[in-house]
């Protein structure tokens, strides 16, 4: 499990409702910080415009539904699922997100929510 | 084939010989006929209803109607200054010759060119001349008519030695007169035989209250009163005049005056028909039945020569009509012109006038409703009839001084529909009227473009219509006089609301309220952080549509970085890191170069960049270079490279000033007549960086070449041989308008004050992403309220705009310097928060003509391993 766990940065380096990208596995993550304190981390990689841009959006929400736009064309996704609020066949995966000791770890994969 | 093609002939390229054509190309008949016109003028149709402005344009073609000078549709000749000299009926065929000998000053020295056309159909639009009265002394140098642009050139020509001048007439065109006169400097008399300004229009109190606020302007009116001479020698010293109704001798008194005006009325150019045997009405006009059609049936008439039922219309409207009509006849249409609606609205000397319907109460049992504020000079006065339900039905009105109401109250003519109980309400200050009065479908809105409520019903629910913009492109209607667009407006916003769809004029689900309004509310609040302002006036937490809006309001007012702590999670895609972001997720990065002034140095420097960081350059529209390619983490060393040689943003990546691009103007070119290059870069670095509604963009030009392609800019500039021209709400795009002119010949300093204020106007109450275009035409007023606004200063606002704009001057810094300096901010600029040695591996190049450019990406592209997933069913994998 714990090798699972990546670190990415001290909590307190992410600005609220502003994006930062992270390498984690390999992989480009955006990890989010919301009004409410919730930390959320999806792909960074945006299906329609296909390019590694999503943590570079503007963080809202919509209808009470944290989500980010894509910098490319405005498309919104779900923080909390990935799924796309405009294109419901489109969703970016979201992985498991934990802070501890004031540091952020990003982790597996999330499942999908029925 | 079968059929071969006929040739439809129009003598007379006025307005309405102008929309024959038009309608002609709309509605196919060219693919039948071929047209020739020929026209008199050496211009053109032009605007002659709006001749007045031509002295604020100063250039004939801001008056044009066909500014190319030719139809788009190859199978239209237009053919100018030619004077048709005979119809041969038998034969059909037109005889003409060219230059028209009325326009060379020797026409037995230049006899012109004689062509002979055959015509299957033929159309005279020959329009309407000045009527002079026979009064003793009217051939002297210094009388004038008002018909053409010549007329005025002369009468500008002439006013240089004159200090005042005289209209005969003070009928609706004899105002029009007199404003071109005051507008010359000249000291203005209008002298009026009938006992009131605008008999035909105006009953005695409208005319008495008219009266007093063109004599405050300046305008002396003299009316009752009969011209009996033109007096002095060879040239005009002034009039003799007396008390209408009295006898010769009796009280004569005189005006003096350089210039004398007739405007007496028009008469309808029919020589050519009577020469030719059609017949002509009895007080002139050629006779013509409903469907226009002459006593040839191969020959039309329409506009202010033709008398439909005997009778002639001396205005744009009816003639419009008529044209529609012939071209409906010559389609083996069903269209007939039965006489038309002679309501009049327009501005005369500042002055709003309106007459329509049954003005002078004659129907029999009529009553009068009056409305009466001398000390405001407002007269209102409605023509009611009672029916025998007992309800009012409206018969007519004249408005004075506030004609606000004529939009509402004219269909209410046309419609014939009950008023409501109150019906005084409809001219008492502040009344609304209009749509709560349920108008039926068949009733008129727009009487130019004979466009029914029905029909903009139609456009805004069948063919997607959905703002009054939209509906004037596509039905006409409000695209002529203008006076019917707050009832379309009105028509609009009630269908929405009947089919339930909810004309929310909010920026977005956040905000009720519209861009304008925030605007107002950060002005008066003072607020600088989107949470005070969303916790205040709006809900939630924001998205992409209004955090934008707010943090451009935010710069426009209190120009801070907008990479600050409270505004950069405000920004969109590209303020966000100061660059334009491209497909494949690099940026491009433009530095500023204004006026496109560049020297060997800075252009060396630019290269240098671009090599060493391996970036894609090409010269972009705005007359500068863009290098794209670049990483978002090497951002900074770029600028860093650029900024110490000098350069400073682009603001390529903002709702901001772009460039004013210039042509090289009088200091290189043989052409040119002023410094456009010196003009474009200060104007550049005085508005650089400026934030506004959505991109800015300006052009200045030397000559009237206009190599700078001024007029499809926000703003544009054209040198004249006496100062600047401003041109403005131009744009390229999807949408593409051509800047229209807001003022001419006018002084350096002049021309910045306006700029400044225009463009703080256009900041201060544009809606979010709406062009300088766009904006004009949503203004209740259009291109003449901005000019009331910015050159009359009519809010008395000129002042504050203009200090707006110089703290916006003032307080302006390069905000890519400024990020250079600050390491929180560029702490920002990393590929990876946990890695920031290492470059987004999805990013790749390829190569094309020896330049980089992006390798197309097929998924998310990872360094090594992957990470672990949850489930095979993950969220991720997509349905």
């Amino acid at each position: 499990m714990s090798s699972e766990w990546e670190r990415v940065c001290p909590v307190d380096d992410l600005e609220v409702e502003r994006g930062v990208t992270a390498l984690v596995h390999g992989q480009a993550i955006a990890i989010f910080r919301t009004h409410d304190d919730e930390i959320h981390a999806l792909g960074n990689y945006d299906p329609f415009a296909r390019a590694s841009v999503l943590a570079r959006g503007i963080v809202g929400t919509r209808g009470g539904v944290p989500f980010v736009a894509s910098p490319m064309h405005k498309h919104a996704f779900d923080l909390r699922t990935g799924r796309c609020l405009d294109d419901e066949t489109h969703s970016v995966p979201v992985y498991d997100v934990v802070v501890e000791d004031g540091m952020v770890l990003v982790g597996r994969r999330k499942q999908a929510v029925a | 084939m079968t059929h071969l093609r006929s040739t439809l002939v129009v003598v007379g390229h006025g307005m309405v010989g102008h929309r024959l054509v038009q309608a002609a190309i709309e509605r196919g008949l060219t693919e039948t006929h071929d047209i020739v016109v020929i026209g008199a003028e050496r211009r053109p149709a032009y605007d002659r209803v709006a001749l007045t402005s031509f002295f604020a344009a100063d250039s004939a073609d801001e008056l044009s109607l066909l500014p190319a000078g030719a139809y788009d549709d190859p199978r239209v000749t237009l053919v100018l200054d030619a004077e048709v000299t005979e119809i041969d009926r038998a034969g059909r065929a037109v005889t003409y010759v060219s230059p028209a000998p009325g326009n060379v000053s020797e026409p037995l020295a230049n006899p012109g060119r004689v062509e002979t056309i055959g015509y299957d159909a033929l159309v005279l639009a020959t329009g309407a001349a000045p009527f002079v009265p026979p009064v003793e002394g009217r051939d002297k140098d210094g009388c004038f008519v008002y018909r053409t642009i010549e007329d005025l050139e002369a009468i500008r020509a002439a006013s240089g030695s004159a200090t005042s001048g005289i209209v005969i007439g003070g009928g609706l065109l004899g105002l029009e007169a007199a404003n071109a006169l005051v507008q010359l400097g000249l000291e203005t008399h209008v002298v009026e035989m009938a006992p009131r300004l605008m008999p035909v229009q105006l009953d005695g109190s409208g005319g008495a209250t008219l009266v007093r606020h063109i004599e405050k302007l300046g305008v002396t009116v003299h009316t009752g009163v009969l011209t009996e001479a033109i007096t002095g020698d060879a040239a005009v010293a002034g009039l003799r005049v007396r008390p209408a109704g009295t006898e010769e001798g009796a009280g004569t008194s005189t005006v003096d005056a350089g210039i004398v005006v007739f405007s007496a009325g028009i008469r309808p150019r029919d020589a050519l028909a009577r020469e030719c045997g059609l017949d002509v009405a009895e007080r002139g006009g050629v006779l013509v039945d409903e469907q226009c059609r002459t006593s040839d049936p191969h020959v039309f008439a329409i506009g202010e020569c033709a008398a439909p039922g005997g009778r002639m219309y001396g205005l744009v409207a009816p003639g419009y009509a008529m044209a529609e009509v012939v071209v409906d006849a010559l389609r083996d249409g069903p269209g007939t012109f039965t006489g038309a609606d002679m309501s009049t609205k327009l501005k005369l000397l500042g002055v709003d006038v309106a007459s329509f319907g049954d003005a002078f109460a004659t129907t029999p049992d009529s009553l009068e409703l009056v409305y009466s504020d001398a000390v405001a000079g407002v007269y209102k006065k409605l023509v009611v009839a009672e029916s025998e339900d007992g309800s009012f039905r409206l018969l007519g009105g004249i408005l004075v001084g506030d004609a606000s109401a004529y939009g509402t109250l004219r269909p209410l003519v046309a419609s014939g529909i009950a008023l409501p109980a109150n019906p005084e309400e409809l001219i008492l200050p502040a009344s609304r009227g209009g749509v709560e009065l349920g108008m039926p479908d068949e009733a008129q809105v727009c009487s130019c473009n004979d466009v029914t409520k029905a029909q903009i019903v139609h456009a805004v629910a069948e063919d997607g219509c959905e703002t009054v913009a939209d509906v004037k492109r596509c039905t006409r209607a409000g695209s002529t006089c203008g006076s019917c667009v707050p009832l379309v407006k009105n028509i609009v916003e009630e269908h929405f609301a009947s089919v339930g769809k909810v004309v929310d004029k909010g920026l977005c689900e956040h905000f009720r309220l519209t861009r304008q309004e925030l605007f107002d509310v950060v002005a008066v609040h003072g607020y600088r952080r989107f949470d005070d302002i969303v916790e205040a006036h709006g809900t939630g937490r924001g998205c992409d549509v209004c955090k934008p809006a707010i943090a451009s309001i935010l710069a426009s007012q209190f120009n801070g970085h907008v990479l600050d702590d409270d505004t950069r999670r405000l920004q969109d895609t590209n303020d966000a890191y100061l660059a334009n972001i491209q497909r494949n997720g690099t940026y491009s990065v433009v530095p500023r170069i204004p006026g496109g002034e560049i020297t060997p140095e800075k252009l060396i420097v630019i290269g240098e960049v671009a090599r060493d960081f391996n970036l894609y350059t090409k010269i972009t529209g705005g007359q500068r270079i863009d290098l794209f390619g670049a990483r978002m983490e090497e951002l900074p060393a770029i600028w860093r490279r650029l900024v110490d040689a000098g350069f400073e943003s682009g603001h390529a990546y903002g709702k901001s000033l772009r460039t004013v691009k210039s042509c090289v103007g009088s200091t290189w070119c043989r052409f040119g007549v002023q410094d456009s290059v010196g003009l474009a870069i200060a104007l550049e670095l005085r508005y650089r960086g400026l934030r506004s509604p959505h991109k800015l963009k300006g052009g200045v030009s030397g000559c009237a070449r206009e190599c700078a392609e001024a007029r499809s800019k926000d703003f544009g500039i054209i040198a004249t041989e006496k100062g600047w021209n401003l041109y403005v709400g131009g744009n390229g795009g999807a949408v593409p308008a051509h800047a229209r002119l807001l003022a001419g010949d006018l002084d350096t300093h002049e021309l910045i004050s306006y700029l400044d204020r225009y463009l703080m106007f256009y900041i201060r109450t544009a809606d979010r992403l709406q062009r300088t275009a766009g904006w004009i035409d949503s203004l209740e007023g259009g291109l003449d309220r901005v000019r009331e606004v910015v050159v009359e200063d009519s809010l008395g606002l000129g002042a504050e705009l203009e200090a707006e704009m110089a703290r916006h001057v003032g307080s302006y810094f390069d905000e890519w310097k400024a990020t250079l300096e600050d390491p929180d901010k560029l702490s920002r600029f990393v590929s990876f928060v946990n890695a920031p040695d290492t470059p987004d591996p999805a990013i790749s190049f390829t190569e094309e003509r020896g330049q980089i450019k992006p390798a197309e990406s097929e998924g998310p592209v990872a360094l090594g391993a992957t990470i672990p997933v949850g489930s095979p069913d993950a969220v991720g994998a997509g349905r």
